[in-house]
């Protein structure tokens, strides 16, 4: 390629911790040329986005750049002063965030913070930038492109603010635009609205673009090329459709093997089984706001239910009712036939005893001032009465259930372990108080794809062995997929669609359930494109209008 | 907007309680005070007889409960009283009425007033100025030459700074006057000259906190995600700062800026003596020192709403900063 608009050359970035520096990346060679997409995958920790904004010549506080060169169409970043980067940042090279809703200014207006590149770069006046913001604020698919730049970040929504700002990087119209994980935090419906915006804008103004995210079936859609780190290493480059059909290295591989992982279907439940907890006509409200709409439906020993949904469906709040923090305005909640006071201060310690949960974020679940052995130690005593000698040992058999050898883990501090391990202890209190009903709240959407793929082993095992029944809170289809044998499908708090797992899987499917189901992407190159053309692409943004 | 307006109701409602509370607060404490008026104007030979009349002419002999009423029904009705030395004088001249609280404070308060209103014209725009400068050279030798500076004017005694100031401005190099005894009448050059030393010395009290909390607050955001994206769209630090940041540090600073200001208006005393400033520092003294009650309690009252005003005005301020409270879904 001789058109290069960026060569990044063995970079190496460190970053400050307790007054030394430690690599962060290790060596890196990155060449991008112009119109060109890279996608930039790994896991978290790998030093992707670090590396995003060096390829801008920029260095969070904390983290500087120790060797290596980046060159930016001729120009030496890494020695140009800071009022030649200031005029190159915005202007030719352009920064869309993960978080739309943290990166804009609460304080301005969309469209004032839209302008600001444009007018203070010089490239247009204030009443062209506007003009050319509604403009591509139409070509993102914005609802009422007109207005929609006069309000303030908070008046819009997520999936609205992404598009917004990578309408905000496209205001210069600059040659290259980094993208940092700019839909992990979106639901998979407002997900692929965002997606196909961005690649059709990147498309038509042929800007190259460095597009970062962990999701291997996204970066699939995204780009032409892609660039696989790991732990500050490149593991390997290639063509998308080389990579995807044939990748080399054995990290690769198994990054591409994660989603393989699938438990056998199970046999019907016998339709005259008393279930060991089922959700009776529950409505429910936050103050005088109704969140949940007859939500009905049963869980059986030694099966998986899964409740899937976008946020804000309700999904959360049912299990905030079985476990009695939110007693429910209307209808009951029964374990094995036996209807539980609605209150869980009115339940008795052998009731309360029964349903335990797991968290989404194990870091703020676990108390950081207390060893791994205090943490676990804790409920074996209070519901089991355990102490001394048989509470220790009672603690070293659950480490070993959850595959952590007692004599390491026992007086760590939760900061001492990576995410994956603290969803382990959170696992091991739960089982600790004995329960035969555990709910597990999105406990692997914090996780990368491989340490994922180990909790949900490890969940299943459990259950075989324990013959414990899940309440699987999850909006990540894959995981459905992998381990559940029920599944309830909620939207806007009332369930749309529940049975057992090949059915769901199986159409003819509820209008949602489609558009969930075919929203989730898929590691084939064209799935994006194939499925635009299927729903026609006029229809997603109509759907996006409808949905905002 | 509907939203905003009844925040500021409640606010309103709250401050006319808080207020109604202090009154009781004030009225209670001043009876508390020992020795009376009757007994220290007669002296120490005043006969039991002599003391029990002039308290029953002041009507001290009624019920406390009595007096509250009666008080606080004058307050509401905009009569302040009568104050006690003033009355005794008049009376003692054979002329009737006295001068009454209101017509005694009203010219007093008016000086403390402006003498507050020229010093926050000085000290608000160079302690923000200041604080943003310092918080764009964070670290640097500006920013700690600014903190020493501020901090050492804010820890030495008021009327150190006082002197201080007249020595190089009034004795060594004779700009401004050293006496600010102005008066009612006086043309407002002249009242703003003869203002100025007193406003000054206030300044370098007040500043530091104002300009280490914008700084502060400042600081406080630079690590937000929306700090990064506007360097990233290649903005000078300068802009990142007031145009980015200072617009969502702004609530903080102003609740600074309105505890200096409600300062400014009750606890200048010792500069006001030290400039014979005829302010209402001055007067609550005096009339603490002769038990001048119904001065006193109105001086008390007058700086509890002055607090609870500028506290109002700071909190819908800071709500009126925030957009989303302004513009609501």
């Amino acid at each position: 390629m001789t058109d290069t608009l960026l060569k990044m050359r063995g970079v190496k970035l460190e970053g400050r911790s307790d007054e030394t520096w430690n690599p962060i990346i290790n060596g890196v060679d990155l060449t991008l040329a112009k119109g060109e997409v890279l996608g930039l995958i790994g896991e978290s920790g790998a030093g992707k986005s670090t590396l995003g904004l060096a390829a801008m010549g920029f260095t969070r506080d904390g983290v500087r750049i120790s060797e290596g060169s980046v060159e930016f169409d001729g120009i030496d970043l890494l020695k140009a002063s800071a009022a030649v980067k200031r005029g190159l940042l915005g202007k030719r090279i352009a920064y869309v965030a993960q978080s739309a809703a943290a990166s804009f200014n609460p304080a301005h207006r969309l469209m004032e913070q839209h302008v600001e590149g444009p007018t203070q770069h010089g490239v247009m006046s204030k009443a062209e930038s506007e003009a050319d913001g509604i403009e591509l604020y139409r070509k993102l698919r914005l609802p009422d492109p007109e207005s929609i730049g006069f309000r303030y970040p908070h008046q819009v929504s997520g999936g609205q603010l992404q598009r917004a700002m990578t309408a905000m990087a496209m205001s210069c119209r600059p040659d290259l635009i980094i993208f940092d994980e700019p839909t992990t935090a979106l639901d998979v419906t407002t997900q692929i609205e965002v997606l196909a915006s961005i690649r059709d804008i990147v498309e038509q103004f042929n800007t190259a673009a460095i597009y970062i995210t962990h999701d291997l079936a996204v970066v699939a859609q995204m780009a032409d090329r892609i660039k696989v780190l790991l732990k500050g290493d490149e593991v390997e480059t290639a063509d998308t459709r080389t990579m995807l059909s044939a990748p080399t290295q054995e990290y690769t591989k198994s990054l591409w093997a994660v989603r393989s992982f699938e438990r056998p279907l199970k046999a019907p439940v016998i339709a005259s089984a008393v279930p060991s907890v089922s959700v009776q006509n529950v409505d429910a409200a936050y103050g005088k706001v109704p969140v949940l709409h007859d939500v009905s439906f049963d869980m059986h020993e030694g099966r998986t239910v899964a409740v899937v949904g976008e946020s804000g469906s309700g999904k959360s709040t049912t299990a905030r009712c079985i476990t009695g923090l939110l007693p429910p305005t209307s209808g009951q909640i029964a374990f094995n036939g036996e209807v539980m006071p609605a209150d869980y201060r009115k339940r008795s310690k052998d009731q309360l005893r029964q349903v335990q949960m797991i968290y989404q974020m194990a870091d703020t679940a676990l108390n950081p001032r207390m060893s791994i052995g205090e943490i676990i130690a804790r409920p074996v005593q209070f519901y089991m009465g355990l102490t001394g000698k048989q509470k220790r040992a009672r603690v070293d058999k659950l480490l070993d259930q959850i595959e952590l050898e007692p004599s390491e883990y026992y007086n760590r501090l939760p900061s001492e372990l990576s995410g994956g391990q603290k969803q382990r202890i959170g696992i091991a209190r739960a089982l600790a108080a004995e329960p035969k009903f555990i709910i597990c709240d999105e406990v692997t959407s914090a996780l990368d794809q491989l340490v994922a793929e180990g909790i949900l082993r490890l969940l299943a095992r459990l259950q075989d062995t324990l013959g414990l029944s899940y309440m699987f809170i999850t909006h990540d289809l894959a995981t459905v997929r992998a381990i559940a044998d029920e599944v309830v499908v909620m939207k806007d708090g009332r369930v749309v669609e529940a049975g057992p797992k090949a059915e769901m899987f199986k159409p003819p499917h509820h209008p949602y359930t489609d558009l969930l189901l075919s929203s989730v992407p898929e590691m084939d190159p064209d799935w994006l494109t194939n499925l635009l053309q299927e729903r026609g692409v006029d229809n997603i943004g109509d759907a996006a209008v409808g949905k905002m | 907007m509907g939203n905003v307006l009844s925040i500021v109701f409640q606010r309103l409602a709250l401050g006319l309680l808080t207020l109604l509370v202090v009154s009781i607060v004030i009225f209670v404490a001043v009876n508390m005070l020992p020795g009376d008026f009757a007994e220290l104007i007669l002296g120490q030979g005043a006969t039991p007889e002599s003391v029990a009349k002039i308290r029953t002419d002041l009507g001290l002999d009624q019920s406390l409960v009595s007096r509250y009423f009666g008080w606080l029904g004058g307050m509401l009705t905009g009569d302040l009283g009568t104050s006690f030395a003033q009355l005794n004088f008049q009376t003692n001249l054979g002329g009737g009425g006295g001068v009454t609280v209101g017509e005694q404070i009203a010219p007093r308060f008016a000086n403390t007033m402006f003498l507050a209103s020229v010093t926050a014209m000085i000290a608000v725009p160079i302690a923000v100025t200041l604080g943003i400068l310092a918080a764009l050279y964070r670290n640097t030798v500006f920013d700690r030459a600014a903190n020493i500076l501020t901090l050492s004017s804010i820890s030495s005694p008021e009327f150190f700074m006082a002197y201080v100031l007249i020595l190089f401005l009034a004795v060594l190099n004779p700009i401004l006057p050293s006496l600010s005894n102005i008066y009612e009448g006086m043309d407002f050059s002249d009242r703003l000259q003869k203002t100025l030393l007193p406003a000054l010395t206030l300044t370098l009290v007040v500043t530091a906190h104002m300009m280490r909390m914008t700084r502060a607050a400042i600081i406080n955001l630079l690590a937000s995600p929306y700090i990064e994206m506007a360097r990233l769209k290649g903005m000078s630090p300068m802009r990142v700062i007031v145009k980015h940041a200072l617009p969502n540090a702004l609530a903080p600073i102003i609740n600074v800026i309105a505890l200096n200001l409600a300062y400014l208006v009750t606890g200048v005393v010792v500069v006001e003596v030290v400039f014979v400033y005829p302010g209402i520092g001055q007067l609550f003294v005096d009339s603490v020192k002769i038990r001048d009650i119904p001065v006193v309690q109105a001086c008390c009252l007058i700086f509890a709403a002055a607090y609870i005003l500028l506290n109002l005005t700071a909190d819908i301020l800071s709500i009126l900063s925030n957009p989303r409270l302004r513009h609501p879904k």
